[in-house]
């Protein structure tokens, strides 16, 4: 579904791409992770069409999606850190994506409901807490039924109720034949929500595995233990 | 594009600031009307205020404002709309409000006091002089992620233009004095939109011959109704190319 080519990119002296080659299906949840700056969020903002990458492709559906902004109706994407208009109220936010997005498709209003987040709709975006605004970005990235989801980091600043509503959430969308990306820290959830992970490092990925395969491989149960065991590994060889 | 204006304006209409320059506008343009009887008179004082003081919150109020969208921005960077239609919606969006607190400001008292000729050159070119900085803004917003780099930028570049241009083009009069520089004139005051609309006034006022040699050469050609289209037309080219190169650094950056 997606496809990326050699992508490079260098913020000033800072080489954050080198050369990722990869491919994401739909139907299945992969993860993305890595150390601080490894490029993750980088990787995905270039798949999105936020960062401009220096070298490389990004194909949607086969197409380059360099000059052509379609595939984006397509994508729904939670950023890490949602920000948003300050004097805009939630509803107004809600009221005018959909305005802009002239999305023909229906509608998937199950987690703005689930967050209760229409209790809110006069506060506005400024007042809102940290948790809050993530909720109001995954009800948002939900929102359009799209067929890919990006989500950067999160579950990071959810409380635990809204964080498994949106894991159930994930894995719904899994089973409905949709690919969902997602970065996080956090080992558990990677185990609960991904079929697959995804390893950055310095900019390159140094492996993108099945995750049964991974825990077989190293004869470890617990992801974390299993990627802590490829690691020593590669830096003993 | 008319979208992305729509709700460009309506954010813009939340905060007073643009309420407050509409209230001041009037303000000095009803004083400078009811204290002086001839209205040319206060036509040439309201020139000052519309060649400095309109450029000046035109740089400042787009290039605040575009940094606080920031996050609208970043938002409809990643929707399905192309960078070229919200750069320009933005931009749509900031030139209506600033046009219309102008007209209203400046403009309503003007169509009380002095409904002539000379009153519309004013508008038109204190209009076109608030949409060629807003272009000019946009650039160096685009071009500046830093907000200090972008606000410093664009108060610079109002500088040079409102001050430093002229001096330029004094000290390359002065010392080239021995040499016909009328056209060479035409040319420098084409580089500068405050300089154009300037001109544009003058040249309906009546005072050129006050100006000497360089005055009657002015009034030869500006004066003639090719003049008032060459101004125009350069007036649009400050409007468009400012714009112009922000589309093209905006399709390549970085959000």
């Amino acid at each position: 579904m997606i496809r990326t080519e050699n992508l490079e990119k260098h913020f000033g002296k800072l080489h954050v791409l080198r050369g990722v080659n990869t491919s994401f299906a739909g139907g299945e949840v992969v993860s993305v992770i890595g150390p601080n700056g490894s490029g993750k969020t980088t990787l995905i903002k270039s798949i999105l069409g936020m960062v401009v990458p220096d070298k490389g492709k990004v194909y949607f559906d086969g197409l380059d999606v360099a000059n052509d902004f379609s595939y984006r109706h397509h994508i729904g994407y939670m950023p890490q850190i949602g920000r948003y208009p300050e004097n805009m109220k939630i509803g107004q936010l809600f009221a005018m994506m959909r305005d802009l997005r002239k999305s023909s498709t229906a509608l998937d209003e199950e987690l703005m409901h689930e967050f209760q987040l229409p209790a809110m709709f006069d506060k506005p975006m400024r007042t809102l807490s940290g948790g809050t605004t993530q909720k109001v970005s995954a009800a948002l990235a939900f929102l359009f039924n799209p067929k890919v989801l990006i989500l950067d980091e999160p579950t990071a600043g959810l409380d635990p109720v809204a964080s498994e509503t949106l894991k159930a959430k994930v894995l719904k969308a899994k089973r409905d034949g949709k690919l969902v990306i997602v970065t996080s820290h956090i080992m558990s959830e990677v185990e609960e929500m991904a079929d697959k992970i995804m390893y950055l490092f310095e900019g390159k990925i140094n492996f993108y595995k099945i995750i049964a395969d991974l825990k077989a491989e190293t004869g470890e149960e617990k992801l974390g233990k299993a990627i802590a065991k490829i690691m020593t590994e590669q830096a003993h060889a | 594009m008319l979208k992305i204006a729509k709700y460009v304006v309506y954010d813009i209409l939340r905060s007073k600031v643009l309420l407050a320059y509409t209230l001041f506008l009037l303000l000095v343009s009803l004083a400078l009307f009811s204290l002086e009887t001839d209205g040319a008179k206060s036509v040439v004082s309201l020139l000052s205020i519309v060649l400095i003081i309109v450029p000046l919150i035109s740089v400042v109020f787009t290039t605040t404002y575009f940094y606080n969208a920031y996050e609208f921005i970043e938002l409809l960077v990643a929707q399905p709309l192309g960078r070229n239609t919200i750069l320009l919606g933005e931009f749509l969006g900031v030139a209506f409000s600033m046009m219309a607190a102008f007209l209203i400001g400046v403009g309503v008292p003007m169509l009380v006091y002095s409904p002539n000729a000379m009153g519309g050159v004013l508008l038109l070119s204190g209009g076109g002089l608030t949409l060629s900085f807003i272009s000019i803004a946009f650039f160096s917003s685009v071009a500046m992620r830093d907000k200090a780099k972008g606000i410093g930028m664009s108060l610079l570049l109002w500088f040079y233009f409102a001050v430093i241009y002229d001096a330029i083009v004094l000290g390359i009069l002065f010392s080239f004095s021995d040499y016909p520089l009328e056209k060479a004139v035409i040319a420098l005051a084409s580089l500068n939109p405050i300089d154009m609309a300037r001109i544009m006034v003058l040249m309906k006022l009546d005072i050129s011959a006050l100006m000497g040699f360089t005055g009657a050469v002015y009034k030869q050609f500006f004066g003639s109704s090719f003049g008032l289209v060459y101004t125009l037309g350069i007036m649009l080219v400050w409007i468009i190319l400012p714009l112009a190169v922000s589309v093209r650094i905006f399709k390549k950056k970085n959000l």
